[in-house]
């Protein structure tokens, strides 16, 4: 199933509605590059509340998708990340590295209205 | 040769093999126990506080212990039942664990008492050897399997005493508290093994949802010690805050801890630490923003 993309304000929001395979997670990586520069997005969120299980995989590619959109002008966050989903990614060392995240939706957003401000103060 | 199948006898002249002879010289050797029953706790005691058994005890609760248990002792012997005494072995663990008694002094005093009476049916039989032996033959099963009895009832009531105390210490385990908006504690007390690591990561990651908490504080002044086990669970518990996006800061690592970490190389260097809980709840307001400031300083506390 492919993931809705939301364009809100300066931020696109990809709003993951159920499990995804990996057509689909290369779909969004693929969605998410061309929006980004379609709408000149300062941030993108990805929510995953909905997935209970994140693999290797899934994990790669979001983290693709951030150090893509980073090129692209856009920086990302990782939004909703399950309790046992969290505790088992670290259990399989799967990590995010230096991608965002945070507790939820609007979380998310206030990292990224704080993130463009810091930018816009030192510019 | 012919097999001669012999005329059935008087039970006072029984086979050594066939159990109503057994039957009948427990009958005898339980009335012979009852009527010098006296005599012979008296010598079980003055031998249990010889062999300095029991020392927790007083000689008075010695004493009466020591009664109930021999007549519990002859009445299985009697009757060849051991649940009674099961009951009342289970019954004596549970009173004397708490005050320290040990395995092998259970024991102790069981065997003792075994040899008491082995003794007393010697002195009695000794002039009819192979009566002696029939005697023995009946008695000595009877009496391991008591001594098997007591013993077993006392380590199964220890084994369920351990295991309530593993219970209890793991629902003490440890509170995930709020103690401003969005800033949770966790106090980590006592030794941190595999389980209980994975106890207190779920518990925080859950906390960390309910309270929607945006900075953690972990203190483990209280952790007596750390190996690369429990490092390694420190920074399991921290990546994995951060990917439900909260900051995680660690504090009370007494310089012994930090010093082994060092040498051990765990990579620590993802973990925000801070020298005690004061100065981490500081640094967590002020990622917060807050800014904590004295008002009207001293007039209400001289008062």
């Amino acid at each position: 199933m492919r993931v809705p993309i939301l364009k809100q304000g300066n931020y696109l929001i990809a709003s993951i509605q159920s499990a995804l395979s990996d057509e689909d997670l290369l779909q969004l990586r693929d969605d998410l590059g061309t929006q980004v520069g379609r709408f000149r997005s300062r941030g993108a969120i990805v929510d995953v509340t909905v997935l209970d299980v994140v693999d290797s995989f899934a994990v790669r590619t979001l983290r693709t998708i951030a150090h893509m959109l980073r090129l692209r002008g856009a920086e990302t966050v990782i939004v909703g990340l399950q309790p046992e989903v969290a505790f088992s990614m670290v259990q399989l060392g799967l990590t995010l590295g230096e991608v965002a995240t945070a507790l939820d939706l609007e979380e998310g957003l206030s990292y990224l209205d704080r993130g463009i401000k810091r930018v816009n103060s030192h510019g | 040769m012919p097999r001669r199948t012999p005329p059935r006898r008087r039970v006072t002249v029984p086979q050594p093999e066939s159990p109503e002879s057994t039957a009948a010289l427990l009958r005898e050797l339980v009335a012979h126990l009852r009527q010098n029953r006296t005599q012979l706790r008296e010598e079980w005691a003055r031998r249990i506080t010889e062999s300095q058994l029991l020392t927790a005890m007083t000689r008075e609760e010695i004493f009466v212990e020591a009664t109930s248990v021999y007549d519990n002792y002859v009445a299985v012997l009697e009757t060849g039942s051991v649940e009674a005494l099961q009951a009342y072995a289970r019954d004596l663990s549970e009173r004397i664990i708490p005050r320290g008694v040990e395995t092998h002094e259970v024991l102790g005093i069981v065997l003792l008492l075994r040899d008491v009476l082995a003794r007393s049916l010697f002195a009695k039989y000794q002039a009819d050897f192979a009566l002696l032996n029939r005697v023995l033959d009946a008695y000595e099963p009877a009496a391991n399997r008591i001594a098997n009895t007591v013993g077993v009832g006392f380590v199964q009531e220890r084994e369920r005493i351990i295991r309530q105390q593993q219970e209890a210490i793991r629902e003490l385990s440890t509170p995930v508290l709020q103690v401003r908006e969005r800033l949770l504690i966790l106090p980590i007390i006592g030794v941190i093994d595999a389980q209980r690591a994975r106890q207190l990561t779920e518990q925080l990651l859950r906390g960390i949802r309910a309270n929607r908490a945006k900075v953690v504080v972990i203190d483990i002044t209280g952790v007596p010690s750390v190996d690369a086990t429990v490092a390694n669970h420190l920074v399991q518990t921290v990546d994995a805050s951060r990917l439900m996006g909260a900051n995680v800061i660690v504090t009370g690592l007494s310089s012994e801890i930090a010093q082994t970490l060092v040498t051990i190389g765990v990579d620590l260097g993802k973990i925000n630490a801070v020298g005690d809980l004061q100065g981490g709840i500081e640094e967590a307001e002020r990622l917060l923003g807050y800014k904590v400031t004295v008002v009207e300083a001293t007039s209400s506390m001289q008062g």
